[in-house]
């Protein structure tokens, strides 16, 4: 278990062979990325001349900045308001042992499992009598509620665990609730504040569905939804497509890997709570 | 923003460290309200509508006109009498079994490789983890070339000499259903791989010295020394794939958009075509209560299942 052995290094090659499987399309993407159309060989062939025109020209054609700005706006907004209310909320959760803090909880909960296709359809009428349908603040509005039961689940977790030392303390020296929370338990949570910050803000970001029904045939786009139209429209063209894919993929994993630590330590505290 | 004071005030009575007058054991209990922000967008983004959906479900509503009628169950028996539905059901099982047990498994194994000694394992868990980053239309538009007549698939498969492999493999009904699961499990495998190592992690050293010392064989020492310990990560895995593999939406819209013909609709992409191409508002959210109670029926057997096994294991 301990030392490093010849089965130890078959281990390694076995586990490198697999990631380099795994990386194998990515790849593909970046060759195909930086190929010129006209260079009709075998995409598994490394690209002989590479050339940034694709990229230039995805940018200009599939109006990916004011997709990227879109996108920024609604994963930042609506994560900031996430996991304030999901923190705030899961104090009183994690705490009180009333009855109603039980029955609330479980009410969120519930949320984990109802499939959004069930909200989805109505949620979309709702939002048309407000207006609201063809703006990025709807997909705020959405999120916000969306991936509170998920966010609370984790904070709950988290507080659970935490000794209760700290706030009594404060409480007892005339502390407010709010303040004790605010100053006290909130600077507590910052490990899972962490998680739950990179895994709302890829769920937000990535998501879809959503803004496909809530934005469609508006000039207002998010980064899914404009390569889905860029798809459509470029059909054949895939180096430029491929262009665009990369683009969109860059901030979100440029995001990963400066906090990667933290969310995959993040998943370990998550699991001893 | 302020928020003040409600009428309940911290208690007084009990403090831990003033034992003096017991009041029951109560505790200062932060205020229920700090609760409302999050109940009142939950309430309005996932609760009424869901319950307004489950109304819906009961009529013939077009999701324009003012005026529907309550048909009572007609949604439902439509719906077990339309093949395209009864298909789209199957394929949404299919789907979410495979992806569960193949991505646990691979996830499962890579967790183990990189939780022993081997020198690249730092750089590997961050790496096999990326593609959960990524956004999942964009891995299925990937994958759609990937996986073309023409595309790197094919290709690398000609280069090692298997030409009679390669297929349209998303254009044969017959294997693009598992298309869409290969690249789901391609997305996610590192997810669950995570998940596992910080179960892995919380394996006490001493167990597998111990079981080192006795002399057990590696699989025996999984078996008996940190299958148990693993409990809580298979249910948080399990529980994960199963739902996220019955709601499935994204990735089979980019990747086949439900073809060819019905091949790989799901319930999730009947819902969309039903009520957005074909206008019927109502029986498509009928479609949506029956993923309900899919999701319902699953979680909950799921999770009764690996609690008990939680409790023996622990």
């Amino acid at each position: 278990m301990n030392r490093y052995r010849w089965r130890t290094f078959g281990l390694e090659v076995v586990m490198v062979v697999a990631a380099a499987v795994i990386a194998f399309p990515v790849y593909v993407l970046v060759n195909l990325a930086v190929r010129a159309p006209s260079d009709t060989s075998s995409p598994i062939r490394p690209t002989t001349s590479p050339t940034l025109a694709n990229f230039t020209q995805a940018w200009r054609e599939g109006g990916l900045g004011g997709a990227l700005v879109n996108s920024a706006i609604v994963t930042a907004v609506s994560v900031v308001i996430v996991l304030a209310v999901s923190a705030l909320a899961a104090y009183p959760l994690a705490r009180a042992t009333a009855r109603w803090s039980r029955g609330m909880f479980l009410l969120i909960m519930l949320g984990l499992v109802l499939p959004f296709q069930l909200a989805a359809l109505p949620l979309y009428q709702t939002m048309r009598d407000l207006g609201l349908l063809g703006s990025v603040w709807a997909l705020v509005l959405f999120y916000s509620g969306l991936q509170v039961p998920f966010t609370t689940f984790l904070y709950t977790g988290f507080i659970r665990a935490l000794p209760q030392d700290f706030e009594d303390a404060a409480l007892i020296d005339g502390c407010r609730p709010w303040d004790a929370f605010r100053h006290v338990v909130f600077p507590m949570l910052k490990p899972v504040t962490v998680t739950a910050l990179v895994l709302n803000a890829i769920a937000v970001w990535n998501d879809f569905f959503t803004p496909l029904l809530y934005l469609s045939g508006s000039s207002q786009q998010t980064v899914p939804v404009a390569l889905a139209g860029f798809v459509g429209q470029f059909v054949a063209d895939w180096n430029l497509i491929f262009a665009a894919l990369v683009i969109s993929i860059v901030p979100i994993l440029l995001l990963y890997f400066a906090l990667q630590r933290s969310i995959i330590n993040g998943f370990a505290g998550g699991l001893k709570g | 923003m302020t928020i003040t004071p409600t009428g309940h005030p911290v208690s007084t009575g009990d403090r831990r460290s003033v034992p003096l007058i017991s009041t029951g054991g109560r505790r200062s209990a932060p205020p229920w309200w700090f609760a409302a922000p999050a109940l009142v967008l939950f309430a309005f983004v996932v609760l009424v509508p869901s319950a307004r959906g489950l109304y819906y479900a009961f009529t013939d509503w077009d999701g324009l006109s003012p005026d529907f009628a309550v048909v009572g169950l007609d949604n439902f028996v439509g719906i077990t009498r339309d093949p395209d539905a009864r298909q789209a059901i199957w394929h949404t099982l299919v789907i979410a079994v495979s992806i569960t047990i193949i991505q646990n498994g691979i996830g499962l194994l890579l967790a183990l490789g990189v939780n022993t000694v081997i020198k690249s394992r730092n750089v590997l868990r961050v790496f096999l983890f990326a593609p959960a980053v990524v956004t999942p239309i964009v891995t299925a538009y990937l994958w759609r070339n990937l996986l073309g007549p023409d595309g790197a698939v094919n290709s690398l498969l000609g280069a090692v000499g298997l030409d009679s492999w390669r297929q349209d493999w998303l254009g044969d009904p017959q294997l693009a259903l598992w298309a869409v699961v290969a690249v789901v499990v391609w997305q996610f495998a590192g997810y669950s791989m995570v998940i596992f190592l910080a179960g892995l992690q919380s394996v006490p050293k001493e167990l597998y010295e111990a079981a080192a010392i006795d002399g057990t064989g590696p699989v025996q020492r999984f078996w008996s020394v940190v299958r148990p310990q693993l409990a809580p990560a298979f249910t948080i895995n399990l529980m994960l794939s199963i739902i996220g593999g019955i709601k499935l939406f994204d990735q089979v819209y980019a990747l086949t958009g439900g073809g060819p013909g019905h091949a790989t609709d799901t319930i999730s992409t009947l819902i969309y075509k039903d009520a957005f191409t074909l206008g019927e508002f109502g029986y498509s959210i009928a479609l949506a209560v029956v993923l309900t109670i899919i999701v319902a029926i699953a979680s909950t057997g799921q999770y009764t299942v690996l609690a008990r096994n939680e409790r023996a294991a622990s």
